[in-house]
C-alpha cells in the first residue's frame, strides 16, 4: 500500500528528521504534538500539526488511543513513532494492525519478542548468538546457585528494562539477596513487570551495536556497526562508525551475529542489535535489540549514504528491501556528538528555557540534526537532546579533527549545554586513540586533573 | 413570528448563491441551521464514526487526498464569554446519538455539570461539561469532526 501521508507521533529533532525525508519522498506529514510543542520547529515544518494533549507525555505522546484516533481522523496511511515514547510499545503496533494503519516499524510480535529481555536472551541463544553468562532467577536460592556458577561482580536486570534502566550492580555474593528483592520491587513499579535476571558484570566492555534492515519476509542485511561506548550512566554521548580498533574477524562475527538474530525473528524494518564487546578476550555478548530507529542512526547514514528513514518507510509500504548486502559500502568514518540542554557543573541537571542564540556549524562533511534555533524554547517535560552534530571524514582522524572544529563553531546561549564537556572529551588522548570502554567517561569525570572551569552559561 | 417553509427555501436559495458555507439563524426561539455540501453534517454511526472520515480507497495513481479540514476554532473575542475547551483530542459530537437532539443549543442555560457534548477517542465516549454557569453563546466545534486538545468547543455567557 502506498504511503501518502504519515502521522509523526514524536517531537524534537527526530520529528524534524522524519519530516525532511518525507519531503524528499513527496509524503505529507501530520505532526501529533503536545500543547508545549505547538510552536516547535517540527510543528512549523509539518504540513499539519494536531494538538494531542497537555505537555506531560503521559497525557499526550504516550496515549496510544489518541495517537491512533488522530491518525485515522486526518486520514494518515501510516504512523512513524520515532524513538522513545511509543516506538517500542507492542500495543501501538497491534492497534495499528487492527485499524488498518501502517505502523512504521516491526510487528507487534517482534516488539514483544525483543522487549522481554529474557525472551530476547533465549532467542539469541537459539540463534547461536553468545549471551552474557547468567539467566532468569525466581528465588534467592536459585539466584545464589547461579551467582556462584558465574562469579561476581553481577548485574541484576529488570526483564522489562533496557537502555540502562532497571539495572543494579552487585559486587559481593552476600549482597545479592537484598539487591534482588529491591530490584524486583523497583522493576514492578517502573515497568509493571517484577521479573529480574542475573548476568555477569563485564568490567571492561565496549558497547558496539549493529544496524540491520529486514524485509519481514526472511531477508536481513546489516549496515555495519556503531561504537557507543562513550556513555554517562548508560546514556550515550558520542557515537561513531566504524568501531575503532576491531579485528576484521571480530567485526565480521558481530555483523553476522546481528543478522542471525534478526533473521530468527524474520525482522521487519530498521533495528539495532546491541553487543557488549570484550576486546581483550576478542569476545562479544548479545545485550538487547532495539526495535526502532535510533538516535545515533546518522553516523551509519554518513558512511553508507543510505537514508534509513526512507528505508523504514519503503519497507513499511510493502516495497521490501530494495538493497542487497553487496550494495552496502562503508566509506570513511563518522562521529556524532549529542548536544544536550544540561549543566555538567551541576551533575548534568537538565537546563530547559529560552535559547537566546543558537549557531550550528556547517560545511563539508558536517550535518546537524536539530529542532533548536534562536528563540526556541526547550520545554522541561522531555529529554534534553538539542541537536546531534555529525561529521564524516575520509578516516577517523579526519572526522575527529572536523568534529573538534565543528564543536568550537557551535554556540548556544540562554541555557546550559554540554558543549564544553563534549569538546573536552574530543580533546582527550584516550578518545583520540579510539576504542575506549564504557567506563571511560566515569573515569574522566572522576579524574582529579580535570578542570572545574565550566561555570559560564553557553 | 415564525419561519414558513417558503421563508426557509428562500433563505436556502440566498445561502446557495452566497459565498458562505454555513448559516445559523435564530429568531425568537426558532433556530435554523443550514450547511452547504452536507459532507460533515450527516449524523454518523457512533460505532464507527471515524470510518466516515476515512477516504475511500483511491486508485494508486491518484493524487494524495487533501488533508482533512482543520477545525481550529477561533477563540471567542467576547471577554464576557467563557470558552469551553476540548479536554482531549477526538471526534466531537453534539448529541448522545445520531438523530437525537443536541445536548445544548445556542441560548441553552447551563450549569457547571451540564453535559455540552461528547468527545470520542477510539470508540470511548468522554463527556464534556460546561464547567460554568450561564447560557451557551456560540458553538464553534462542528458535530462529528475532529477537535484537538485545547480547541474552543463553545462559549458560555456567564450568568450575572
Amino acid at each position: 500500500m502506498a504511503i501518502r501521508r504519515i502521522l509523526i507521533a514524536n517531537r524534537g529533532e527526530i520529528a524534524v528528521r522524519i519530516i525532511r525525508t518525507c519531503r524528499l519522498l513527496g509524503i505529507e506529514t501530520v505532526l501529533a504534538a503536545s500543547i508545549a510543542d505547538r510552536d516547535s520547529m517540527a510543528a512549523r515544518l509539518a504540513d499539519r500539526c494536531v494538538c494531542i494533549g497537555p505537555a506531560r507525555p503521559g497525557e499526550s505522546y504516550l496515549k496510544i488511543d489518541t495517537v491512533v484516533h488522530a491518525a485515522l481522523a486526518v486520514a494518515a496511511d501510516a504512523i512513524h513513532p520515532g524513538y522513545g515514547f511509543l516506538s517500542e510499545r507492542a500495543a501501538l503496533a497491534k492497534l495499528c494492525e487492527e485499524e488498518g494503519v501502517i505502523f512504521i516499524g516491526p510487528t507487534a510480535a517482534q516488539i514483544d519478542a525483543v522487549g522481554d529481555k529474557l525472551r530476547a536472551r533465549a532467542e539469541a541463544e537459539a540463534a547461536n548468538v553468545p549471551v552474557v553468562p547468567g539467566g532468569a532467577v525466581s528465588s534467592s536460592a536459585e539466584a545464589l546457585a547461579l551467582a556462584v556458577r558465574i562469579g561476581a561482580p553481577f548485574l541484576v536486570k529488570a526483564v522489562g528494562g533496557g537502555g540502562g534502566r532497571g539495572m543494579k550492580r552487585v559486587d559481593r555474593l552476600e549482597d545479592l539477596p537484598e539487591a534482588l528483592s529491591l530490584a524486583s520491587t523497583e522493576a514492578g513499579a517502573a515497568f509493571g513487570d517484577a521479573r529480574v535476571y542475573l548476568e555477569r558484570y563485564v568490567e571492561r566492555g565496549r558497547h558496539i551495536e549493529v544496524q540491520v534492515l529486514g524485509d519481514g519476509a526472511g531477508r536481513v542485511i546489516h549496515l555495519g556497526e556503531r561504537d557507543c561506548s562513550v556513555q554517562r550512566r548508560y546514556q550515550k554521548i558520542i557515537e561513531e562508525t566504524p568501531a575503532p580498533g576491531l579485528s576484521a574477524s571480530l567485526r565480521t562475527r558481530l555483523h553476522e551475529a546481528a543478522v542471525r538474530f534478526s533473521n530468527r525473528l524474520s525482522y521487519r524494518g530498521a533495528g539495532t542489535v546491541e553487543f557488549l564487546v570484550d576486546t581483550a578476550r576478542d569476545e562479544f555478548y548479545f545485550l538487547e535489540m532495539n526495535a526502532r530507529i535510533q538516535v545515533e542512526h546518522p553516523v551509519t547514514e554518513a558512511v553508507t549514504g543510505i537514508d534509513l528513514i526512507a528505508e523504514q518507510i519503503r519497507i513499511a509500504a510493502g516495497d521490501g528491501l530494495t538493497l542487497q548486502q553487496a550494495d552496502i559500502r562503508i566509506e570513511g568514518a563518522a562521529i556524532e556528538c549529542r548536544v544536550n540542554a544540561e549543566d555538567p557543573t551541576q551533575d548534568f541537571r537538565p537546563s530547559p528555557g529560552l535559547v537566546r542564540h543558537a549557531q550550528w556549524p556547517d560545511g563539508e562533511g558536517i550535518r546537524v540534526d536539530t529542532h533548536i534555533e534562536t528563540g526556541s524554547r526547550v520545554p522541561p517535560f522531555y529529554d534534553s537532546l538539542l541537536a546531534k552534530v555529525i561529521v564524516h571524514g575520509a578516516d577517523r582522524a579526519a572526522a575527529l579533527s572536523r568534529l573538534r572544529s565543528a564543536m568550537t563553531h557551535t554556540q548556544i546561549e540562554g541555557i546550559h549545554t554540554n558543549l564544553r564537556f563534549q569538546s573536552e572529551i574530543l580533546a582527550n588522548a584516550d578518545f583520540a586513540q579510539g576504542g575506549v570502554d564504557t567506563g571511560f567517561l566515569a573515569r574522566l569525570l572522576e579524574s582529579p586533573s580535570r578542570p572545574h572551569a565550566e561555570t559560564t552559561r553557553g | 413570528m415564525s419561519l414558513s417553509a417558503k421563508d426557509v427555501s428562500e433563505i436556502m436559495r440566498l445561502v446557495e448563491e452566497s459565498t458562505f458555507d454555513e448559516l445559523l439563524l435564530e429568531i425568537e426561539g426558532v433556530t435554523l441551521h443550514l450547511r452547504r455540501g452536507g459532507g460533515h453534517s450527516a449524523p454518523v454511526e457512533p460505532a464507527a464514526p471515524r470510518e466516515a472520515k476515512r477516504p475511500s480507497p483511491a486508485p494508486a495513481d491518484s493524487a494524495p487526498p487533501s488533508p482533512a479540514p482543520v477545525v481550529r476554532a477561533a477563540p471567542a473575542g467576547d471577554p464576557n464569554a467563557t470558552p469551553v475547551k476540548a479536554p482531549l483530542l477526538g471526534t466531537f459530537y453534539r448529541a448522545p446519538k445520531p438523530g437525537a437532539p443536541p445536548y445544548v443549543e445556542v441560548g441553552t442555560a447551563v450549569e457547571p455539570e451540564t453535559i455540552i457534548g461528547i468527545i470520542e477517542v477510539m470508540k470511548l465516549m468522554n463527556t464534556v461539561r460546561a464547567g460554568t454557569t450561564g447560557t451557551v453563546r456560540e458553538i464553534l466545534a462542528k458535530d462529528g469532526v475532529l477537535v484537538e486538545f485545547d480547541d474552543t468547543l463553545m462559549t458560555i455567557a456567564e450568568a450575572k
